[in-house]
């Protein structure tokens, strides 16, 4: 599906990854772990064009995205919910979610019978029934845990092919993690989504992953499949 | 009572300027940041697109009704075509736009001489704009000034209605609050940018075709009128559009009530003053609106 290869980016002059290597399976999750300072986060901006690599490439399904913007990649299937639960804060959750939608064809290809922005926009909220009570509410105004729910949202509005997951649970209040936790579970398994998930709850990340990538200091240390099996084997590479 | 209500509608028609031609700065620089110092040269754009659908129309009155949106247009495409040139080049770098655009306004000041001569020239006004409207009791109003008080709040109430209502208002406001998210929500920010740019540039245009109804046109009106336009949109508080609205009648008022009182000059200077300190009170503004912006 997605495809990172020996991907060298960074800051101005600073580099922060250094060849790094990761592949999302069709329809599978891949999740990267480790360390605050590894380089996570940098490889989902990399890998969505708001950052571009000084060497390697990405590839979509084979096709080279490495040049292109972060709205082509969104229009080729990708989205990508960003760390610390951001929104667009003096929009109303009906807004940041009907935005979305406004750039999507009324009826999807492929789908007569629909699929659409606003069928988009109902599947979305049955995700998470609680934005539907807040949408005339001011994103800003939301709690942390109800943010990240609209920006998970906001991103399947897209109807995405490739979902990339920045630490979606860091920071939120843990009565509003599980829940979270379990619809990005549900959604890679119901078909038809791959994820790119960064954690740093290696017991989260391990359930929900097939293969799984150690980042550490900007380059891949450790990689196999995934599983709760592994999980061991994960957090004796994360405790070095 | 009958001076103190023509007082008040002078100001309150001197205030309609004012915002006219802060409006279209409320969004290019209010909304994305950008100094734009050949703002000035759109409102000359507009008001020379007057000039010339005036000589090759007859009747004033349609001409100028054919004007605004043809003003809108033309002022709209040459801020687009700048931003594109220039300005989406120096989004990081606030001075060197500043710079930049203050270079292609003396161009386009220029450009002006060369096309039109350096001589002021004038429109007429069409004879329903020419009177007064008496209301009674020694009460009359300028109806030029009736006209642009009318075009100034249909202005307004557009640009609201198409910031809050339309697909195309919830990008520009969503670009302006997290950009970098607009653009990852599969948004082309830089085509926002653009039309963001188009709209305001071409309601300059817009102003231009107003003020062609109370002065001459000439190549360096522009400038007569580009720090009032600032001072609103910095005093109204940036990014907010209300700040703007309020702040252009208050001064109006302000400025025609110092008027009566004193002299033309003194009534400035006081106004001037009144702003400095009341920006040293609150540098932030009447209102505001914490954004992302572009610098």
């Amino acid at each position: 599906m997605l495809e990172i290869n020996t991907v060298r980016a960074g800051y101005d002059r600073t580099t922060v990854l250094h060849e790094v290597t990761v592949a999302v399976p069709e329809d599978g999750v891949a999740a990267v772990l480790g360390h605050n300072g590894a380089g996570k986060s940098t490889l989902l901006r990399a890998a969505m064009g708001l950052i571009r690599p000084t060497g390697g490439t990405v590839l979509l399904d084979g096709e080279d995205i490495t040049r292109l913007a972060p709205h082509q990649r969104v229009a080729r299937g990708m989205a990508y919910v960003p760390q610390g639960q951001q929104s667009f804060p003096h929009l109303t959750t009906a807004e940041n979610l009907q935005l979305v939608a406004d750039g999507r064809p009324r009826v999807a290809p492929g789908r007569p019978d629909g699929g659409g922005g606003k069928e988009a926009i109902a599947e979305a909220l049955d995700l998470f029934p609680v934005l539907r009570e807040l949408s005339g509410r001011r994103a800003g105004l939301l709690s942390g845990g109800q943010r990240q729910q609209l920006a998970i949202a906001r991103a399947l509005v897209t109807r995405p092919r490739l979902l990339l997951l920045d630490e979606p649970t860091e920071g939120i209040q843990p009565s509003v993690v599980a829940e979270i936790e379990e619809t990005i579970l549900a959604l890679a398994r119901r078909g038809g989504l791959s994820v790119l998930l960064v954690e740093q709850h290696v017991g989260f990340a391990m359930r929900a992953a097939q293969r799984y990538y150690v980042l550490e200091a900007g380059r891949v240390t450790s990689s196999g499949e995934g599983g709760t099996g592994a999980e061991q084997t994960v957090r004796a590479a994360l405790s070095v | 009572m009958t001076v103190i209500l023509n007082q008040s509608f002078t100001g309150i028609s001197i205030g309609a300027v004012l915002l006219l031609i802060a409006l279209g700065l409320t969004l290019t620089f209010g909304q994305m940041g950008v100094i734009n110092m050949a703002h000035g040269e759109f409102i000359m754009t507009g008001a020379y697109t007057t000039y010339v659908l005036q000589k090759s129309i007859s009747g004033a009155g349609v001409s100028l009704l054919v004007a605004l949106p043809v003003a809108f247009l033309v002022a709209g495409a040459m801020g687009a075509l700048l931003e594109w040139l220039l300005i989406r080049r120096l989004y990081t770098r606030p001075l060197d736009t500043l710079l930049v655009t203050w270079g292609v306004s003396l161009m386009l000041q220029q450009l002006a001489r060369d096309v039109f001569g350096a001589p002021n020239v004038q429109t007429h006004a069409p004879d329903l704009l020419t009177g007064n409207i008496s209301m009674g009791g020694g009460i009359t109003f300028a109806s030029s000034r009736l006209f642009i008080l009318g075009l100034a709040l249909l202005s307004v109430l557009v640009l609201t209605i198409v910031l809050r209502l339309t697909p195309l208002g919830r990008r520009i406001r969503a670009v302006v609050q997290n950009r970098d998210l607009a653009e990852v929500s599969g948004i082309a920010t830089g085509r926002v940018d653009r039309v963001t740019f188009f709209i305001g540039s071409g309601l300059a245009g817009v102003a231009g075709v107003a003020l062609t109804l109370v002065g001459p046109i000439g190549p360096t009106m522009g400038t007569n009128y580009i720090v009032d336009a600032f001072l609103v949109v910095v005093v109204g508080g940036i990014g907010q559009l209300k700040g703007s609205v309020i702040t252009a009648f208050a001064l109006g008022v302000l400025q025609s009530v110092l008027e009566y009182s004193t002299t033309v000059s003194v009534a400035k200077v006081i106004v001037l003053v009144a702003i400095v300190a009341f920006l040293q009170w609150r540098p932030q503004g009447l209102y505001t609106l914490r954004t992302r912006s572009l610098a």
